[in-house]
């Protein structure tokens, strides 16, 4: 058994050590918001807070995270992360939909750090996280208009 | 449901009972609720289309797939405009699997599918008739119950007024009267002055959802017992296995069987961790005779020598050969295009629950009907036997749409193979099984001659294409006319130049390859051959090139009109500084028009960005200006990807890509800054989940060339060829 604690909830988890994080939360607690897009760690869809920082899921045995904070994108705790679900709905970012929560969690990390961050700030933040549907104009215009939620 | 003795509706009762289950799956609910609330309660059903119910849920039925272009959002707007529905007050479902209810009435009505950015335009009159029939039946309920005429009524913001008595009753408590009624035989529609929603950039009916992580894909579905099942296939297509060594599979923890299916052998486990370990464990020896053994690289050498040669006919106009021999001057070129995948976020992923007598799928099926058919053959069923459940696709630019089915019918074969284990199986596909996996657009070569007049105006144009038809060998075979697949000429056999004499030839060799539509198909590598080397023909003729555009589009003024409206947007013909360069293209496709104008910025090692891109669409009437914005965002950033990095090559039958790593889609720091131009329209109004796509790749060689002086005629665009 592996403790882990996912979104403020501690959970025992019964799976063997070099299981990524991705296939915990997945198929092991059913948190499915966390979306597998290459299990290699170059999309991003797959991105969670560990300790508040952003991290592929996908490549991440749980063994690394034992008693770590992770935060995915089902969080009620964390107004960052709810204050850019609503941007995002606000300005209609989403077209499909599958990389989002990867999206929301890399910004969120960004805002964490840099609360007033340029669309260049935004680019490198974001450069891990893939969108086919090439949704990027709104995820920037999102990202502005929470950071100016959060300051206000 | 109550019964409602109505003959009309006899049909769509029998369908909404065969819904039950897909009921509890309505992607804002979670499983359960909506079934309890329609079990006890009477609700509206006019049509196939919609339900209110008495606690006043107007839901809308979608027949097409949502896989981020907008139907969940854009179908349901001309339901609620004719119903006089307040758009916060419906909510979406997705339509069963039924050809007789949902046929795509763009493909005849006769198959259910999404595809050729036809959802909006085949559900223009279908669903606004919907919506006013069913606002007709409102009204009558309340007439009869307040015995007025239906005239003296009138239904506004999800309800029936009475401004004479001041009297008014919601659609809910309407339900139950109107679900008496016969449906009305004829319907006005409102006319456009009175529309309140279509035109307005109302809120996506998924944005919530996805926002939150709580939008449902397939490979997120639980069922008791649910086991995953990944596959191992042939690493050359067209080889077979010929010996299975599963010990070592069948001994890792969480694996419950290895089987044999006609599409390789799969790993079936307790969850897709335990599956892939158990994958990577198999040892299969394949039977590579009958494989396809090509290169990339030699099948193009044998395209380049192909264009050279005469090829069917597709298009012919006066005399070609005769006006190119007297021009006073002729130009050549030759353009070349890789395999490309479509690599959409979602893996493939289908969940299949097989009994003795049914077969339920959950998937995010784009045809519906020939999904259906495929599984039952499989399952050993008749196509009513087959429930799909259609989910939300991340993304699908065509893969799904997939004559064979392939991934629907590995998940049955599996679910089959398996039959003993009495489980649900959750077939997933790998990033590397997407992208090694075929059903590639394909590789193309196009040949152009073109022959100007001494005011350089083009007299002939000869256009011969090579490559491989994407319907031989499918159900829609027989829509090969005198050896051209339209797919594969679309955008040159009707070429908007008004060019006196045009001859457009093809061939369709066979190269073993799966290929595949791939978000504007034909138009994919049409529209760049065609863009760039008018480009060239108004250099020769020393013209400006939008300008050479505009004179040769004639009649084409809807072409003209968008052409006009970005060229102005984006300041065609004031200077830019050294380095950058303007470009512009203009296309039609799927009955949608788009131009772009796109800047650059070249660095001396060669390396380019695009800076801007100023569009203009004339997509007809624009329902929600929201969505096609979007699209036109998308389908550039789309377009782009495979402009800047797209290529899938194969060396002796094996494809070299495997991920994102090595096939690289677009990065937010490479998208540049869009602005979409609507033109207002009044016409029919026609698709934008494709027509974005086509003019970007030759406005940014166009451009490319005005800051350089470089031609680009290989995509992907090869940077070094600017180094300075």
């Amino acid at each position: 058994m592996i403790a882990l604690v996912v979104n403020g909830q501690k959970h025992e988890v019964d799976a063997p050590p070099d299981t990524p994080l991705l296939w915990v939360l997945r198929d092991t607690l059913g948190l499915t918001g966390t979306k597998y897009g290459c299990g290699i760690a170059v999309c991003g869809a797959c991105t969670v807070h560990v300790n508040g920082n952003p991290m592929r899921s996908c490549t991440l045995p749980i063994s690394a995270v034992i008693g770590s904070r992770i935060t995915t994108i089902e969080t009620a705790e964390n107004r960052v992360v709810q204050t850019l679900q609503q941007a995002w709905v606000k300005r209609e970012v989403s077209q499909c939909g599958y990389c989002q929560p990867g999206q929301i969690l890399s910004a969120a990390a960004l805002l964490a750090g840099n609360p007033r961050p340029t669309d260049a700030d935004i680019d490198a933040a974001l450069s891990g996280n893939l969108c086919r549907c090439a949704t990027y104009a709104r995820i920037r215009a999102a990202v502005h208009d929470a950071a100016k939620t959060l300051g206000a | 449901m109550r019964a409602i003795d109505n003959p009309g509706r006899r049909t769509f009762l029998k369908a909404s009972a065969a819904l039950g289950a897909g009921l509890t799956l309505g992607f804002y609910l979670p499983p359960g609720r909506a079934a309890q609330r329609t079990a006890t309660a009477v609700t509206f059903a006019p049509n196939a289309f919609l339900r209110v119910a008495p606690d006043n849920t107007i839901t809308v039925l979608v027949k097409h797939l949502e896989m981020g272009q907008g139907v969940y959002t854009g179908l349901p707007m001309l339901v609620a405009e004719e119903l006089e529905a307040p758009w916060e007050q419906i909510r979406v479902e997705s339509a069963p699997a039924d050809a007789k209810l949902y046929g795509n009435l763009a493909w005849g009505g006769t198959a259910q599918g999404t595809g050729g950015s036809t959802s909006l335009t085949n559900s223009w009159d279908q669903l606004r008739q919907a919506g006013a029939a069913a606002r007709e039946m409102l009204i009558a309920a309340a007439a009869a119950l307040w015995k007025v005429e239906p005239s003296a009524l009138k239904a506004e913001s999800g309800g029936v007024v009475h401004p004479q008595s001041q009297r008014r009753a919601t659609y809910g408590e309407l339900a139950a009267k109107a679900a008496e009624l016969a449906p009305p035989q004829n319907v006005k529609l409102k006319a456009p002055a009175e529309w309140k929603i279509i035109g307005k950039s109302l809120p996506r009916k998924d944005g919530q959802a996805k926002a939150a992580g709580q939008a449902q894909f397939a490979g997120d579905l639980k069922l008791p017992g649910l086991l995953t099942a990944l596959v191992v296939r042939p690493p050359l297509f067209g080889a077979k296995a010929k010996s299975v060594k599963a010990d070592a599979a069948r001994a890792v923890p969480g694996v419950k069987a290895v089987v044999q299916i006609p599409q390789g052998v799969a790993v079936v486990a307790r969850d897709f961790w335990s599956a892939k370990k158990g994958r990577d464990a198999l040892t299969v020896e394949w039977d590579e005779s009958g494989a396809a053994k090509i290169s990339s690289d030699a099948l193009r050498e044998q395209y380049l020598a192909l264009a050279k040669t005469a090829g069917a006919v597709a298009t012919d106009r006066g005399d070609t050969a005769q006006a190119l021999n007297k021009a006073a001057k002729t130009l050549e070129a030759t353009f070349a295009f890789p395999y490309l995948a479509h690599a959409p976020m979602e893996p493939l992923a289908c969940v299949v629950q097989l009994k003795d007598d049914a077969c339920e799928i959950w998937a995010a099926s784009q045809s519906q009907t020939l999904d259906q058919a495929t599984a039952a053959k499989i399952a050993g069923l008749q196509p009513e036997q087959v429930t799909i459940h259609t989910l939300l696709a991340g993304g699908s630019f065509g893969r799904r749409a997939n004559p064979t089915s392939d991934y629907i019918a590995e998940a049955v074969a599996t679910a089959k193979a398996t039959r003993e284990l009495n489980a649900p199986i959750r077939l997933m596909w790998t990033r590397e099984d997407d992208i090694k996996g075929g059903y590639y657009r394909p590789l193309f070569v196009h040949r152009l001659t073109a022959g100007l007049d001494v005011q350089g105006k083009p007299t002939a144009w000869l256009q011969r294409i090579v490559g491989q038809s994407i319907l031989a060998g499918t159900p829609f075979v027989g829509m090969i006319k005198d050896g051209i697949d339209f797919t594969s000429v679309e955008g040159a056999s009707n070429l908007s130049y008004a060019i006196p004499n045009l001859r457009v030839e093809l061939h369709s060799p066979q190269a073993g390859v799966p290929v595949l539509w791939w978000r504007s198909v034909g138009h994919t590598h049409v529209a760049f051959a065609t863009e760039v080397f008018i480009d060239e023909l108004a250099v020769a003729a020393g013209q400006d090139p939008y300008e050479y555009r505009r004179a040769l589009l004639g009649d084409h003024t809807r072409h003209r009109a968008v052409l006009e409206l970005a060229a102005e947007k984006a300041g065609w013909g004031t200077p830019l500084p050294k380095g950058r360069g303007r470009g512009i293209a203009v296309h039609e496709s799927f009955d949608s028009f788009v131009a772009q104008v796109a800047e650059v910025t070249v660095q001396p090692d060669g390396s380019f960005k695009v800076d801007r891109v100023v569009c203009a669409v004339d997509c007809g009437v624009a329902v929600n200006p929201s969505v096609i914005e979007a699209q036109m965002q998308g389908g550039i950033g789309f377009g782009l990807a495979a402009a800047l990095h797209g290529k899938i090559t194969l060396k002796d039958g094996r494809v070299e890509q495997s991920n994102y790593a090595d096939y690289p889609i677009l990065r937010i720091g490479e998208m540049p800054k869009v602005e979409v131009h609507i033109a207002p329209s009044q016409a029919h109004p026609t698709g934008v989940g494709e027509p974005g796509v086509p003019p970007i790749a030759p406005a940014v060689a166009n451009a490319l060339y005005a800051a350089t002086g470089k031609r680009v005629r290989d995509l992907p665009i090869d940077p070094a060829i600017f180094k300075t």
